[in-house]
Order: structure tokens, then sequence, then C-alpha cells
């Protein structure tokens, strides 16, 4: 990674005053988002921890915040980007990583204005909790790769243009050395993306069928065989993101829970009393955590307690949302609504207790189960040892599927 | 709002404090001796205290001009975590938490006494039951007349050794609290679940009391007293569960069973992860509420500062409790047989801790009060 001199020297005043002089040059009143967006990429406002030219200053990383917070102050949050999650917070960071100047050039700008949006191509009907099992196959043929396999839970696919994609291009040896990692143009032939509906009746995600994709070899990041290291770059930005602003007293779902049992005198009794106490401390107790290591973040020193947070609110909103429809009664029988549809990110707070349940069920699996955040906290923080592999000298073609 | 400016870091001051208690401890007082010290004549380690206060650790929230330290609540749970995590048997609790908060909150009256405890000339004992639900009705166990007091409580902390008694009793003007020289009460010491804190019956019979604080004063300072205890209770119990984690993760590193340690198996780890999560849980809410506990004292606080201190004392025991008890109690079990042993200290953290969740309100009297303080009514009829 490039870091400018410029950028070394630089600190949150400084920051601040090219955040107000950006913003006098570009009104965000009378500024198009696009090209707002795309201006302040040209300033190195982006990213400022990116370098010169890619989005950034070689700033601290720990800028950032400092940067987005006067942005905000001064009147512009952009709107919409909820569909740019993949892109700003696994993409980026990889092609920042392991990108040639080229691919940097190529795709980070369109990446953050939005003009592009990115899906990412990892999980696998066989491969979940065990990614590197993986099976979709690239085989080299010239200068492109012919991609054939089904990646699955991928959301976005169906609106996205590019693709992070990891797959096989050496079966010969053990799992974890014979992967490799691309963009891949959703665009191209053989792309068939699929609805793939959830208990909730709609359909957040898709299954992804690659059949003889060609995927040129210089939309390949990292080096042949390179993918489980570059991937690793990839999930590790995958993680609950802390906001700048602390969380109020009741501000998730224990507050929705809470405002039943106070208007609903009816709904009450010992139990659900006794539960509705229990999981309100429990909530506050989660929010209290993710504030002190808001704090943390501030200061400059992360903690691992990160890892712990996702964990913690899954199961929580799993117990709450079940409180919720008991507390309900009669109406906790009843659903809004089971139509087939694709929603645009996850509408929580606008549907109903059933929804609430239902949704909540997913927040233990979906970017790494409960028991794999469990073992990586007892063997990453703890320092436990790790438990006895079978899978890691045997190549991957020989591997029990 | 208030409570989103609390500070649940620790700051340099206080990890230096935290530093200086926790090596004087690991020298001078190991588990091992604090089990070797049980079944002595006298359990608190006067010697011990004697170093402690040395280090500052006896007046931390007594003003400088009445010869504390002028510093904050936020540190005395920085002291008690650490001596949680050496489960000491030191009067911290009964003399330097409750009695000196009682001292401080009844006013001028008071403050000759608490010159003596924050230079560790004395130690001091609040005369109520260490099961004492903050909040509760002053209690009217001790009746006053004509200055003469005559009562007895049951289950004080720190008693045995304490040479000034705060009591709180009821006279013919309402609610009060008095100073009694330990000397002129009986002290009869009780056998305790806890062997690391010594637990007292005190019996007064007719003895002289000074009264420091009448009424409402006396009132809001023993329930404000509690309340501070509550917090801090929990910040010892965040100690226990840190040592009971600590010393259980190095155990499984190293026990071999199968071929294997044992802390390699799932059925192990997931259990400690759990812990582990819960305890940085605890650590947020334990920062909270010592934070809150501060601000009550900050320049120009008031009764919505009280009162969020109030919340977060609840919040704390109502949380904390149940942590420091599971991590004890899983200690237990993951060690195996050597955990159930009288050799091994490990017991003396499961008696603390499970005392510690009935001390000064029990998880469950804690819900209760949060549902009076949150608006989350129990139903009726």
């Amino acid at each position: 990674m490039t870091t400018a001199p410029a950028g070394a020297s630089l600190d949150a005043p400084a920051l601040r005053r090219r955040v107000a002089d950006f913003v006098a040059r570009n009104d965000p009143q009378t500024t198009d988002q696009r090209d707002f967006l795309a201006a302040r990429f040209d300033a190195g406002l982006a990213w400022v921890h990116f370098p010169e030219g890619e989005g950034g200053l070689g700033a601290p990383r720990a800028l950032q915040p400092v940067v987005d917070r006067e942005f905000e102050r001064l009147g512009f949050t952009p709107e919409g980007r909820e569909g740019l999650v993949i892109g700003l917070g696994m993409a980026a960071p990889t092609l920042l990583a392991f990108g040639t100047p080229e691919q940097r050039a190529r795709y980070l700008k369109p990446l953050y204005t939005g003009e592009e949006i990115w899906c990412q191509l990892f999980s696998e009907p066989g491969a979940g909790s065990d990614l590197a099992a993986l099976g979709t196959r690239a085989v080299r043929d010239g200068d492109a790769w012919t991609v054939d396999g089904q990646k699955v839970w991928t959301s976005l696919a169906h609106r996205a243009d590019f693709a992070i994609l990891v797959a096989r291009t050496d079966p010969d040896v053990p799992k974890h050395k014979g992967i490799t990692y691309f963009v891949c143009d959703m665009a191209a032939e053989g792309v068939d993306v699929r609805a793939l509906r959830q208990i909730t009746g709609e359909a957040e995600f898709n299954e992804v069928y690659l059949n003889g994709v060609r995927v040129p070899d210089s939309q390949r990041l990292g080096g042949e065989g390179e993918g489980w290291r570059v991937a690793q770059t990839t999930l590790m930005n995958e993680r609950v993101s802390i906001g700048g602003h602390p969380e109020p007293r009741e501000g998730g779902l224990i507050g929705a829970v809470a405002r039943i049992w106070r208007e609903r005198p009816e709904a009450r009794t010992p139990g659900l009393h006794d539960a509705l106490l229990r999981l309100w401390v429990e909530a506050e107790a989660a929010r209290l955590t993710k504030e002190r290591l808001r704090q943390q973040l501030a200061v400059g020193q992360p903690g691992p307690e990160g890892s712990a947070a996702k964990f913690s609110f899954s199961r929580l909103n799993q117990e709450i949302s079940g409180l919720e429809l008991e507390m309900l009664g009669g109406e906790g029988l009843t659903y809004d609504d089971w139509t087939f549809r694709r929603p645009e990110g996850v509408e929580f707070a606008k549907r109903s207790a059933g929804f609430h349940y239902l949704r909540s069920k997913g927040n233990s699996i979906e970017g790494g189960t409960s028991e794999i955040l469990r073992n990586i906290i007892a063997e990453r923080v703890l320092g436990l040892p790790p438990e006895p592999r079978v899978d890691k000298d045997v190549a991957w073609k020989d591997l029990p599927k | 709002m208030s409570e989103n400016r609390l500070d649940l870091l620790y700051s340099e001051v206080e990890e230096e404090l935290r530093a200086s208690v926790r090596s004087l401890l690991e020298d001078k007082s190991p588990p091992e001796a604090v089990l070797a010290r049980v079944e002595g004549d006298e359990v608190l380690d006067t010697a011990l205290w004697k170093e402690l206060v040395g280090i500052g650790v006896a007046g931390l929230p007594v003003p400088e001009d009445l010869g504390g330290a002028g510093a904050s609540l936020r540190e005395s749970a920085v002291v008690a975590e650490e001596l949680g995590r050496g489960v000491a048997p030191v009067p911290f609790m009964g003399s330097a938490v409750l009695a000196t908060a009682a001292l401080l909150e009844a006013g001028d009256r008071a403050e000759p006494d608490l010159g003596g405890l924050a230079g560790g000339d004395a130690t001091a004992a609040l005369v109520v039951p260490f099961a004492s639900v903050p909040g509760s009705a002053f209690p009217e166990t001790v009746r006053e007349q004509g200055g003469v007091l005559q009562g007895a409580v049951r289950g004080v902390v720190d008693a045995t050794t304490a040479d000034t008694l705060v009591v709180p009793a009821v006279g013919e003007q309402g609610p009060g609290l008095y100073v009694v020289p330990a000397e002129r009460a009986r002290v009869e010491r009780v056998v305790t679940l806890d062997l690391t804190r010594p637990l007292a019956d005190v019996v007064l019979e007719g003895a002289e009391g000074r009264r420091v604080a009448a009424g409402s004063d006396a009132e809001r300072a023993l329930r404000r007293a509690l309340v501070t205890g509550a917090a801090l209770l929990s910040a010892e119990q965040l100690g226990v569960a840190q040592w009971a984690l600590d010393a259980t993760v190095d155990y499984t590193k190293t026990r071999t069973q199968f071929g294997r340690p044992i802390g390699s198996f799932q059925a192990i780890k997931h259990r400690l992860a759990d812990l582990w999560v819960e305890i940085s849980q605890a650590r947020a809410v334990v920062r909270s509420a010592a934070s809150a506990a501060a601000a009550v004292h900050e320049p120009g606080a008031g009764a919505a500062e009280a009162a969020e201190a109030e919340v977060h004392a609840s919040l704390t025991q109502a949380f904390v409790s149940g942590v420091a008890v599971k991590a004890a109690e899983e200690a237990l079990q993951l060690h195996g047989g050597i955990g159930f042993t009288w050799e091994h200290p490990l017991h003396l953290y499961l008696k603390r801790a499970k005392s510690d969740a009935i001390a000064l309100g029990t998880a469950d009297r804690h819900r209760l009060a949060l549902s009076d303080l949150v608006d989350l009514p129990a139903p009726t009829g």
C-alpha cells in the first residue's frame, strides 16, 4: 500500500478544513448526489486511508469517521446506499489490498458513487461455514477462465453489476490452497440469478448458477491459488458496523416490546413481566457493550468485543421477538404479508411481530453462525487450542462431500 | 440524555491504580494465602488493609480537605474489581464503600469521622443487613431514645474489626443516622457462606450515639449509600468472574484427557466463549454503573443524575450477579474433580459469587426495582 507523505501529516482539524473547503466548492444542496460523490472521490475524501488518486489521501484509517461526521454536520449524508454494502464494505478494501492499479482505476470510483452495484459469490450449497470446501470450478482457457458451479445466499445478485467470486482452480491440492479470487461481470453470458424464497415469504437473497461463464484473467484478484488469503481480507471487513452515534436506551427491538407492555395493561402476566425485565436488562447490557466498543474505536483502541456483538444481538433479537409475539396474544396468530416479493434491504421496523420472529432466525446463521463465532472467540480471543483437523493435508478432490 | 455521556473506558490513572492493587495482592495475598487464612481466628487481613491504605484505596471518593484522595467512585470501582479478583479479605466494601458513602451523604456533622476512615486509622461498618435492598423502607430495627440506641441488626458486613459503627435508627423525631464507637456494641461474628467476608450480628443495648443526619437527610444518605454499594459490588463481582474465566482458560489449556488439552473440545470451548461474551458485557455495564454513581457527585448534578444512578445500580446488579455466579459455577465444573476440593481456591470464588448475588439485593429484587424506575409496571389484580 502506498502512503503519500502528505497524508501521513494530516490530522483531524486539517481534514475538517478540507471537508469545509470541498463543501464550499460543491454545494450539496444543488449538486446531484452522484456528481457530488464523484468529486468527493477525486478530492480524496471517499476513504482517506486509500492512496491519492484512488479516493483517498494516504491518511490514517482512524480519521475516516472524522470526515464522515464532518460531511454529516455540514448537511451531506449520502442517501440510498443500502445496496452498496458489499461494494463499499467488502470489495473496496479487497481491491485496495490485492487489486492491480488498472483494477483499482476501473472499479473503485463507480463502486463509491453507487453507479455500479456489487454482490458476493462465496457461499455454496456444500460450503457454508466451511467456505474453503467450495466446489465452483474455474478452468484456465487461454487468457481467460471458464467458471461452472452454484452459489447461494447472494444478496443483491439481481441488481449487481459485478461480483467478487471465489472458485476452485486446483482440486489436486488441499482445499485452502487451490482457490482463486476473481471479479465476475454479472452481465456475462452463463450467469443465471434466481430468487431464493425464505421463511418470511419474501426473497432477500438469490441462488446464482454459473454455466460456462468466461472471466478474463485480467479480472483475477491476487495470485492463482491465493484466493483464500484474499478472501480473508474480504471477510475481516464483514462485521457489525459500529456507527458514530450512541444508540439510545430502548433503541432496538426491546423498545417496541416495552411500548406494547406500556400500552396494553390487559396483556400483562407475571411470567411475561419477568421475561420482559430479563430481556430489558440483557438488551441494555448489549447496548452498553456496543457503546463501550464505540468509545474504544473513537480513541483508536478497538477491542476483541466486536466479534461478539453480532453473536449477542442475534440471540437477543430471537428471544425478544418471540416474547413480542406472545405478548400480542391473539394478534400474534396473524401475519402481515406472505407475498413473494423482492424487498430493498430488511424493512424490519415496518413489519409485523411475526416477521420479526421469523427474520431474526437468520441472524444466528448469516455472516458466521453462532457456533463458528464461538470457535473464533475461543481460539483467537481466549487462545484455546484448535480441534484436530482431518481436512488440512488432503487434496480437495479426495475430501468426503 | 445524561446516560449517553457516561465514559465506559478505563483512564490511565485507573489502570495505574489497578496495576498497583493487583501487584500488591499477588505479592501479599495470593488465593492460596487467602485459603490458609479462612479458618483462623480473624479472616480480615489488617496488615494487608494497611498496605492498601498506603496506596490510597481507603479514601478515594473522600474530598482532599477531609483527608481523602479526592478521586471518584470510578476509581473505587477499579479497586473493587481487583479486590474481587483476589477475593481479598479486607474491609473495603463495608468501610471504604458503604460506611464512607453514608457519612459522605450525611453532611458536615460526619466530617470528623471521614478523616479517620480515609487515612486508614480506623474502619467503620454501616449497621444494616448486607442483604438490604437499596430503595427499601428505612429500617426500624434499631430504636433511639434520648441519644441512646436499642436493637439488634443481623448480618452486618465488615463489623468484626470496625472501630466505628454507622447506625440507622428511628426515634421520636423520625429516622436518624448515628455514629457509635464499636466498643459500645456487642458484635457477634456469624458463620458465613462466604469464607472471605465476615458478617456479624450487631447488638446495641443502650449504646450512646452521635446523630449525624436526621429525617429525610438520613433517609437519603442511607438510600444513596446502598445504591452506591450495589454499583460497586457489581465491580467486585466482575473481578470474581474475570478470575474464574482466566483460571479456567489456563486450566483447560494444560489439562489433558483423551490425548488432547480439554480446551480443544468444542463442548468446553463454546461454554468459555459464552462466558467471555457475558463478562465483556458485564464490564460495560459495571463501568456505566460506576460512572453513573460518580456523576451524582459532579458539580451541577441533581435529581436526574441521582435517578440515573439508581437505574444503573439496579441494572448492573440484575445483570452482573448472574454472570459472576455462572462464571464461578462453570469454573468449578470445567475444573472437574480438583475444583471440588478444599485445597483448590476455586471454592472461595464460588462462595463469594453466590453471596454477592444475594448481598444488596438479589437480581430479582433489582429487576423489580427497574420495573418501577423505567416504567415497565407489574401486572395488577
